[in-house]
């Protein structure tokens, strides 16, 4: 069953940075944008597995460290001529609270 | 409503146009294209090699019909504009058919040009411009035997290649001695001229064309001085002329070509003209390059921003014969006053030759080896001053360094399986597929596509190389004045000079002043803006965490499984035993997987997760150590010798001079990382003639050495100067350091950097101005109050905690 779970506050992750969330086997990227939008991806590039939530966050995209591939934060889809694509996760924001929606075996995954 | 936009013209500058436009705004027009071929844009410099069997058709379309429909733009092709009729602002079409603007753009390119004598109407008598053209060519190439080509330029020559690979008889008939007058000089059309000799063609060289003879289709061609040859077809390929006849029938003022301003308008504002039909500033083009740049500005004021201004373009040449590589750019023949600079080696069939003036190439001509013209050409465009590096000049940019390439500059005769990027494993073949299938221009598109020269940048030259052999002209080589990415139009020293002059001080400010195109940048400018701010505005900007690349974020190197590497500050190398005790600790307690002494002789510990790097840090830091930098773009590491005190060769105290230095500048950012070194003598062995500023003792002082590189491009430091106190050594260093720190571009080493501005300028600015120099070292240091904060002991007394602690779901 998913149900909306608080996973932290706003304020808690820093605007164009992110925060790794650890949630059972699987690390989940939570990004914030300038316009304080909040995203929700698997922490892995489909490039070469790269974190994510180290990379450089700008408009609706973050780019990966280690190869420099561009990643749209709403549909978890490479951009330009790089083809690939990682999980994205339901999130919103209520009040200064962050939410996630996670089903129980992806957690356990 | 939408405004309607409408091109005349289906070709590569109309249609690069569209793209550029769609590329800013993609919903400010109702598109209409009229083309008076019967097909999408094709890439109309590769008909030669169509015409030669290279590629085919198919292979040279840029836009097929889909694009249009995809992009809701109507296509009326095979449709020919007759009239524009500006009053009630329509163009008609030879059908009858009529479509209305608000804007226009007239890209009709240009016509070929048949010499007007007696005959030239003949069946077989044939241009070389379209794709019908070469159709016509390949049929009289399947019925005919003897090919007569009016014209030894470049179209002259490629159609002749084609021909003859398609099994004709071809002779190649010109007015002067000299191939390709407009390119080459004399020797190296000589070269040429055998090298096609030698392949089967025939040259006639000096000779007037009187007359095309024949009844009903040509049979021969007969010159001034009586002679005459037999034809089966004759091809005009002397030249082409703008085709101005409809702008000039709508009373548009021509000249040669239509006449545009800097943001290639008409005289009729609503009307635009880009292309080989437009003539600016007194010139017309014939090549792709200036159409591309063209087409950028077109689209940049049809999207009503108009900030972009077309200045002229610098043009370079290739020809497109398989096999021959052949480059030419500026003013290759020396007029009074300029020196020529020529290297010939016939036995290898090569000969360059570089046209000097005032210090600055103005002119290259290569035969054979081509593989340095994007360089010379780089160096025209950007006036570089070149008394540094006349000695070698000659002897390609290679020589200043070896790239790691050695001998393999001949890229035509490289086979596909050849690799050229040796970072991402990409191999000739791949580059030439993708430039060639996909339609690519420019050395970005060509990085995007295959990750080729992504990385390390060392196989640059090589993969632009193929992109001119493989594109021929169309290549549009990289701007002179290049942006900093995507978000902006300006260069990095637009932006230092921005910052300066204008005091601005924050990077909102800056994107707003220099109107960004994104509101936050991206990954490219980002820390650029940073990094200027910072070094501009020391005590006053507000480092942005989240405009650094992750290594300095974290303040360790991200490793590829995502774990952090460690490196603790040793200054100048040395270390006692309770600090390696120290270390050793800590990698027990954290269950460090692996450890490295470095290249710098600092000691690396690997594998280190991120939450546990704050407590890494607090040990090491209990310790006495700090951050060494090892992961930023930053003073890096002092490497020393043992030095006088134990050595029996040494001659000063190298490694108390190396500590001193590191005391001096750890912990200040630079645009790229930054190493020194101290030798005690003149043996080196701490490398320091490698290094961005290196330090040789000597017995009656100190020789300062800078610009050095161990990494991708070996290049050996260049000399600054000699000094004899070990308090002159830190003032020229800082000076050195401040001046690179305010003038070179983020992430630009210091060895192309000292290439670019050239040693003299620094040897002005630090040797023969002392006050400046004292003025650099003095805000070098003032700079270093702010930056000589240990960034891990921050962090290990809990900085920036939300960095280093992950959230846990607790669902």
């Amino acid at each position: 069953m998913t149900e909306w779970t608080e996973i932290t506050k706003l304020d808690q992750i820093p605007r164009l940075g992110s925060r790794v969330l650890k949630a059972g086997g699987v690390d989940i990227a939570i990004f914030r944008t300038a316009k304080d939008t909040v995203f929700a991806l698997k922490d892995q590039c489909p490039h070469k597995q790269g974190p994510l939530s180290q990379g450089i966050v700008h408009g609706t995209s973050v780019t990966c460290p280690l190869h420099n591939w561009k990643i749209d934060l709403a549909s978890g889809e490479a951009q330009g001529p790089d083809k690939g694509c990682t999980n994205v996760y339901p999130v919103k924001v209520e009040g200064d609270s962050v939410y996630l929606a996670l089903s129980a075996d992806e957690v356990a995954a | 409503m939408k405004e309607k936009l409408v091109l005349v013209g289906n070709g590569m500058a109309g249609v690069r146009t569209l793209e550029e436009l769609l590329k800013i705004r993609s919903d400010s027009y109702e598109i209409s294209v009229f083309g008076a071929e019967p097909y999408g844009n094709y890439n109309r410099i590769l008909l030669s090699p169509v015409l030669a069997g290279d590629k085919t058709i198919d292979e040279i379309m840029l836009n097929d019909e889909q694009w249009y429909r995809d992009n809701e733009i109507n296509l009326y092709k095979g449709r020919r504009v007759v009239e524009i009729d500006r009053a009630h602002r329509k163009v008609i079409a030879e059908d009858g058919t009529s479509v209305g603007y608000d804007r226009l753009v007239i890209a009709t390119g240009s016509n070929p040009f048949i010499i007007p004598v007696p005959g030239s109407e003949l069946p077989g008598v044939i241009a070389f411009r379209d794709i019908r053209d070469v159709d016509l060519m390949l049929d009289a190439s399947r019925h005919h035997k003897k090919a007569v080509v009016i014209g030894g330029g470049l179209l002259g020559l490629e159609a002749a290649n084609g021909l003859m690979k398609r099994g004709m008889e071809v002779t190649v008939v010109h007015l002067l001695d000299t191939l390709m007058e407009r390119q080459l000089d004399k020797p190296a059309a000589d070269l040429l001229k055998a090298s096609l000799q030698e392949r089967g063609l025939n040259l006639l060289m000096e000779r007037q064309t009187e007359s095309i003879l024949g009844n009903d289709r040509v049979s021969a061609v007969r010159f001034s001085d009586g002679s005459e040859i037999e034809a089966d077809i004759v091809v005009m390929g002397v030249g082409i002329k703008p085709n101005v006849d409809l702008a000039r029938s709508a009373g548009l003022y021509c000249d040669r070509g239509i006449i545009v301003n800097d943001t290639l308008q008409t005289f009729d504002p609503r009307i635009y003209a880009v292309g080989e039909c437009a003539q600016h500033r007194g010139t017309t083009y014939g090549l792709v390059a200036p159409l591309f740049d063209q087409a950028r500005v077109c689209a940049n004021h049809l999207a009503q921003l108009g900030y972009a201004r077309y200045e002229g373009s610098v043009t370079s040449t290739k020809l497109k014969v398989t096999g021959i590589d052949l480059f030419s750019a500026g003013e290759f023949n020396e007029a009074e006053g300029d020196e020529a600079m020529v290297l010939q080696d016939p036995a290898a069939g090569t000969y360059k030759k570089l046209v000097i003036r005032d210090n600055r190439v103005k002119g290259a001509v290569l035969y054979g080896d081509t593989i340095d013209g994007s360089w010379y050409f780089q160096l025209m465009r950007e006036g570089t001053a070149i008394a540094d590096i006349r000695r070698t000049i000659l002897f390609g940019q290679h020589d200043l360094g070896d790239a790691g390439h050695g001998d393999e500059t001949r890229v035509n005769a490289l086979s596909n399986d050849s690799e050229i990027c040796g970072c991402n494993g990409i191999c000739k073949g791949e580059i030439v597929q993708a430039i060639t299938s996909k339609g690519l221009f420019t050395l970005e598109e060509v990085r995007a596509h295959t990750k080729a020269s992504s990385s390390c940048g060392s196989c640059t030259g090589l993969v632009e190389a193929l992109l001119s052999s493989t594109v021929g002209e169309g290549y549009d080589a990289t701007p002179s004045k290049k942006p900093i990415c995507a978000c902006t139009e300006y260069s990095h020293d637009d932006v230092i000079a921005a910052i300066k002059t204008n005091r601005l001080k924050s990077m909102e400010v800056v994107r707003e002043f220099l109107e960004w195109k994104s509101p936050d940048g991206c990954h490219v400018c980002r820390p650029a803006l940073n990094y200027y701010l910072l070094a501009y505005w020391p005590g006053e900007y507000q480092d942005d965490a989240q405009s650094r690349f992750i290594n300095e974020r974290a303040h360790g190197n991200i490793q590829k499984d995502g774990s952090y590497s460690v490196v603790p500050r040793m200054f100048g190398g040395l270390c006692t035993p309770d600090e390696l005790r120290a270390i050793a600790d800590v990698a027990d307690k954290y269950s460090v997987p692996e450890m490295k002494v470095t290249g710098g002789q600092r000691i690396d510990l690997f594998g280190v997760n991120k939450e546990d790097l704050p407590g890494v840090w607090k040990d090491l830091s209990k310790a006495g150590f700090i951050s060494g930098h090892a992961y930023g773009k930053a003073l890096r590491t002092v490497k020393t010798c043992a030095g006088k005190t134990w050595c029996r060769f040494g001659t000063q105290n190298s490694t108390g001079l190396g500590v001193q230095l590191e005391k001096l500048t750890w912990g200040s950012w630079m645009p790229h990382k930054f190493k020194l070194a101290v030798s005690g003598c003149p043996r080196n062995c701490a490398e320091a003639t490698i290094k961005d500023f290196g330090v040789v003792c000597v017995d009656s002082g100190y020789e300062l050495h800078i610009g050095g590189n161990g990494g991708i491009k070996v290049r050996v430091t260049d000399l600054l100067t000699r000094v004899e106190t070990e308090e002159e050594v830190l003032e020229y260093c800082g000076a050195f350091i401040q001046l690179y720190r305010e003038e070179a571009h983020y992430l630009e080493r210091t060895a192309p950097w000292v290439e670019r501005v050239s040693l003299s300028y620094i040897k002005g600015r630090i040797l023969d101005d002392v006050e400046g120099r004292k003025a650099l070292y003095s805000r070098f240091r003032y700079s270093q109050q702010f930056a000589q904060v240990d960034p891990w002991k921050e962090r290990a007394e809990g900085g920036e905690r939300n960095e280093f602690t992950p959230l846990r779901f607790a669902g």
